[in-house]
């Protein structure tokens, strides 16, 4: 079992990649640097926000590349006054 | 035509000056016009490393004030006489700079060199501006390390906005060295690799040097490590980024430590 686990401890480098992308995606659009993230992320907020109230604190962006497949992941918090999610517009 | 090449990284400590020290004295080993500049007024290393410490008289801000003319001020390397050193200032401040300064001192050296290489001071003030404001193009030495990656990126965003080529419009070519890398390391997951600061950062690579004791060695010494042990691994890797400078296609490579049968033996190499 410890043999097992030695050869399965998790390495450290998956995390220091996905800290810095996240840093980077956020500090790039503060800085000024030319960001996708940052773009998507004002454009699909003023989409949704049309319709729904959202808290712009409450959104996050990630990106992430896997061999030749990359994904975008939208994760927006929506809260209505009484605490219960009311989608229909 | 003279090339305007900064080394800068926005953190300290990454290798700025001994790669100025190593890539200056790689190209002026293929014969090209090298002059290596220290723009890190008040904390000057680049003398020290390149072994010219005790030959600085006068120096950039002595120029920059016209209290001294290059002639007086530049330091011929006494192994490679293509290379010369402009040193900074020890005593003053970096206030002592000025953007008309600078910018003359470089037009002149511009006449006499085929590489003006700046080594910025770390941080983002006035003297790493002075640095990278006249630059053709940015060497962008970075750490396989979370802080370094994240001032990288920091630096990037300025030399795509401060410089002269930004501000006319153009796009200032940039190029990744990572420094102090350790491939072992990096495969067992341990240290971020290659391709993952290649694409966090989204830069080309102009080379990869792997961490080696004989850099410490050179600096001990005061010569650039491609002067102090040319067939080293981290020699290796700076003199092939500095044949790519000069456009050059070679494959990119980790250069490992030859060892000898005694080294291998032994576990170590035999000093």
């Amino acid at each position: 079992m410890s043999v097992l686990k030695f050869f399965s401890r998790r390495s450290s480098a998956p995390a220091a990649r996905e800290r810095l992308q996240l840093l980077l995606a956020h500090e790039r659009a503060v800085f000024g640097r030319t960001d996708l993230v940052a773009t998507l992320k004002d454009e699909i907020l003023a989409v949704i926000a049309k319709h729904i109230a959202i808290d712009p604190e409450k959104v996050r962006i990630t990106t992430d590349t896997k061999d030749t497949l990359a994904t975008l992941e939208v994760d927006i918090e929506i809260r209505t006054p009484n605490g219960g999610l009311k989608l229909a517009g | 035509m003279a090339e305007v090449l900064v080394v800068t990284s926005g953190k300290g400590g990454v290798g700025k000056t001994t790669s100025t020290a190593a890539l200056g004295a790689a190209l002026a080993q293929t014969g090209q016009n090298v002059v290596v500049i220290d723009f890190d007024v008040g904390l000057r290393n680049l003398d020290l490393v390149m072994g010219a410490e005790r030959r600085v008289v006068y120096d950039l801000i002595n120029v920059v004030q016209g209290d001294a003319n290059l002639n007086q001020a530049l330091i011929k390397d006494k192994r490679v006489d293509s290379l010369s050193l402009l040193p900074a200032s020890q005593t003053r401040d970096k206030d002592a700079l000025t953007a008309e300064g600078v910018e003359r001192v470089i037009n002149e050296l511009k006449g006499r060199f085929d590489w003006i290489i700046c080594d910025s001071p770390a941080g983002i003030e006035r003297g790493a501006y002075f640095a990278m404001r006249h630059a053709d193009l940015a060497v962008i030495v970075t750490n396989p390390e979370v802080s370094s990656v994240r001032d990288s990126d920091r630096i990037i965003g300025l030399l795509d906005s401060k410089t002269e080529k930004a501000e006319r419009g153009e796009t200032i070519e940039k190029l990744l060295l990572l420094t102090r890398y350790d491939p072992v390391r990096a495969e067992r997951g341990d240290m971020l690799k290659v391709d993952d600061v290649l694409e966090i950062l989204s830069i080309p690579l102009l080379g990869i040097i792997p961490e080696s004791p004989e850099v410490l060695k050179a600096s001990n010494l005061g010569s650039p490590v491609t002067l102090a042990n040319p067939i080293s691994a981290p020699s290796r890797a700076y003199l092939d980024a500095a044949r790519r400078l000069r456009g050059e296609t070679i494959e990119m490579t980790v250069p490992t430590e030859k060892r000898g049968l005694f080294g291998s033996l032994f576990g170590r190499r035999a000093a």
